[in-house]
């Protein structure tokens, strides 16, 4: 089993150097310092929120709300910076980790102690967060020039000529990967996912463990919210709408399971390299910007279809699968 | 069993009628401009082509499907419906183009997700990306505006000056969908099909067929809300539709039907519908923001899925 995890993540690791390699030969350019940049903070964002998804989906369940929560917890520190200008950069970077955790800690409530299928929870949070940060800045922007110069600092800045947001993503990678396989909290989430019932009789708490991953999804959400409005210097309401959909991508590109328990850290953070490569190499190949999606598009379909047959040659079958296996609302 | 679960379905529809009839005395306080004939039939414009969708997608959800791209469809079909009017196409031709472009793309999501053996929700979050993306590729950040002058009749006539042609569609497929559901064997299968895929097929229904037959469905009925919106807005962008696969989830969901299949019914969709648009509307009369209206609704949708949860759950904790 690991070695065909490994076999998968070494396929879609060979994709993505090659479509680099492709992208360099047509356009030098691709490799200069701040396009690689570009590519890298792209990444890191995009990483970072599929760690948490990544979780999530593990369990069975799905998080419709990331996208929200980054908005809102960008919003909120925007307007804090502008209200309290001296409050150093540190405060920023645990405040939007707590922030997030609280709005992951509502969905958690929800799901884990209420019951509701989270595909509805979160859709609904989705919703109501997404209004309330225009209740919160009434509709307005918060730019460059009304953020403190503690909030911008570091998420605009640069360790060894890489944005921070690349470096905080690789941390959080590596925080992920040790939490998934190496603590008993990290391998619950597996077993949970993998067979509910097992779990429940090995002793495994579905409503811990249930809340572990959406507090952690929010946790991730709202870091990125901050590393976001200070990066780009900008928060509105509007911030990463429609990304939610770009999240789960990353994770079902590399592999994570929608039907829960199967699905890597490094499979989750590749598939979101793949789509921020896509994302960043098109301009320079010359095409439209407005062929991105359609090819976003394909090549989900592609990955999906890839997934699914390396799912099937795994075991050996012996009856006829009724139903595509799992089948699990997601 | 069956006594309790229709039991269930009452108090459900009860809760959803219950809300409804609170939203119309809420809001006829708040506006006198509420309860006006004309006002409330244009207001329905702004959920029937939506609502339309909604009525597939609760067939799908009932059979354990989903199907996220449907506003990647409308984008689809309003795309080259608007490409076909620029070319000069007639009105029927119109019609023609918009049904038969979302039919091929649900039959396409129905084959895909056969093909596969994945859950719906991967794939078509695949094609989501992929039929908006194809739209968004040949408009560009143009526009196309020419249609035949017949064909507004769609989208802006009022039938007897009185109602408007989107309402009667509406009204027509409730009916349809709600006979079809309810009152033939395939509507059995259907339930059949969410309740125990297992049993279902082991008693002679060919699942796959059931559910190529219902994305395709669904796609027929985002032709036909895409040929309902271009006409109404007379143009097509392409942001055209964005968002929608959520608000007809909500809608459907709110409506009662169980996410993990097996359950709903047309009527509790309908009155979903109906809550959601007379509650945007109603709010919208006293200037309140489009995204703030995003907050009733979403927590409408949440609180409506956990009130019969948490009564049922006091219940057994009374009892213990």
């Amino acid at each position: 089993m690991t070695g065909a995890l490994q076999r998968r993540d070494l396929l879609l690791f060979a994709v993505i150097a090659g479509l680099i390699v492709v992208v360099v030969l047509r356009a030098p350019e691709y490799m200069a310092a701040n396009s690689v940049a570009n590519i890298l903070s792209n990444w890191g964002f995009l990483a970072i929120l599929a760690l948490g998804q990544l979780v999530v989906l593990l369990t069975r369940g799905i998080d419709l709300s990331q996208a929200s929560v980054l908005a809102f917890t960008g919003m909120f520190l925007a307007l804090l910076s502008q209200a309290v200008p001296e409050l150093p950069a540190i405060c920023f970077f645990f405040l939007a980790i707590l922030l997030g955790a609280a709005l992951g800690a509502v969905n958690a409530a929800a799901i884990a102690l209420a019951g509701l299928p989270p595909i509805i929870a979160t859709l609904g949070t989705m919703a109501v967060i997404r209004g309330m940060i225009f209740v919160l800045s009434d509709g307005a922007w918060i730019s460059s020039h009304e953020m403190s110069e503690a909030f911008k600092s570091f998420p605009a800045s640069q360790f060894i000529g890489i944005p921070n947001v690349f470096w905080v993503a690789l941390l959080c990678m590596i925080g992920f990967h040790v939490f998934l396989a190496h603590f008993a909290a990290g391998r619950n989430i597996y077993a949970l996912g993998g067979n509910p019932d097992a779990a429940r009789y090995a002793g495994v708490s579905k409503v811990r463990t249930e809340t572990l991953v959406y507090v952690l999804s929010g946790a991730v959400a709202g870091l990125c919210g901050y590393l976001w409005a200070g990066r780009f210097a900008i928060a509105y309401t509007q911030a990463a709408e429609g990304r939610e959909f770009a999240i789960i991508a990353a994770c079902v590109i590399g592999g994570v399971s929608i039907a829960g328990g199967r699905g890597t850290t490094i499979g989750a953070v590749l598939g979101a390299l793949l789509i921020s490569v896509l994302e960043t190499a098109l301009p320079f190949l010359k095409i439209s910007p407005f062929v991105q999606l359609a090819i976003i598009g394909a090549v989900i379909l592609i990955a999906v279809a890839v997934n699914a047959r390396a799912e099937t040659r795994a075991g050996r079958q012996i009856l006829e699968r009724s139903s595509p296996e799992g089948r699990a609302e997601p | 069993m069956n006594a309790r679960l229709v039991r269930l379905f009452a108090s459900w529809e009860a809760v959803l009628v219950l809300l409804l009839a609170g939203v119309i005395v809420l809001n006829s306080q708040l506006s006198p401009y509420f309860l006006d004939y004309y006002n409330l039939i244009d207001s329905t414009l702004s959920f029937s082509e939506k609502a339309l969708i909604a009525l597939p997608m609760a067939l799908l959800i009932i059979a354990r499907e989903i199907d996220v791209s449907v506003a990647s469809i409308v984008a689809l079909c309003a795309m080259i419906m608007g490409a076909a009017g620029e070319a000069g196409a007639s009105v029927a031709m119109l019609v023609a183009t918009g049904l038969a472009v979302g039919t091929l793309a649900g039959l396409a999501n129905g084959l895909i997700v056969s093909a596969l053996g994945v859950h719906s929700i991967v794939v078509t979050i695949g094609t989501l990306s992929l039929y908006r993306g194809i739209a968004v590729a040949v408009l560009g950040d143009e526009a196309y505006t020419t249609f035949p002058s017949g064909f507004s009749w769609f989208g802006q006539h009022y039938l007897g000056g009185l109602i408007t042609v989107e309402f009667v569609f509406l009204v027509v497929f409730v009916v349809l969908f709600g006979i079809f559901l309810h009152f033939t064997i395939y509507g059995r299968r259907i339930y059949a099909i969410g309740t125990n895929p297992d049993a279902a097929r082991h008693s002679g229904i060919s699942i796959t067929r059931y559910r190529i037959g219902l994305f395709a469905l669904t796609g027929f009925m985002c032709g036909l809300a895409a040929i309902l919106l271009t006409s109404r807005l007379g143009s097509v962008r392409l942001n055209i539709a964005t968002g929608w696969e959520l608000q007809v989830i909500t809608m459907v969901v709110l409506g009662g039907v169980g996410i993990a299949g097996g359950t709903g019914t047309i009527v509790g969709v309908t009155l979903a519908v109906f809550l959601i648009g007379l509650l945007t509307f109603g709010l919208s009369l006293v200037n309140v923001p489009g995204i703030v209206l995003n907050i009733y609704v979403g927590l409408m949708l949440i609180g409506a899925i956990a009130l019969p949860k948490a009564i049922a759950a006091l219940r057994r904790l009374l009892r213990s």
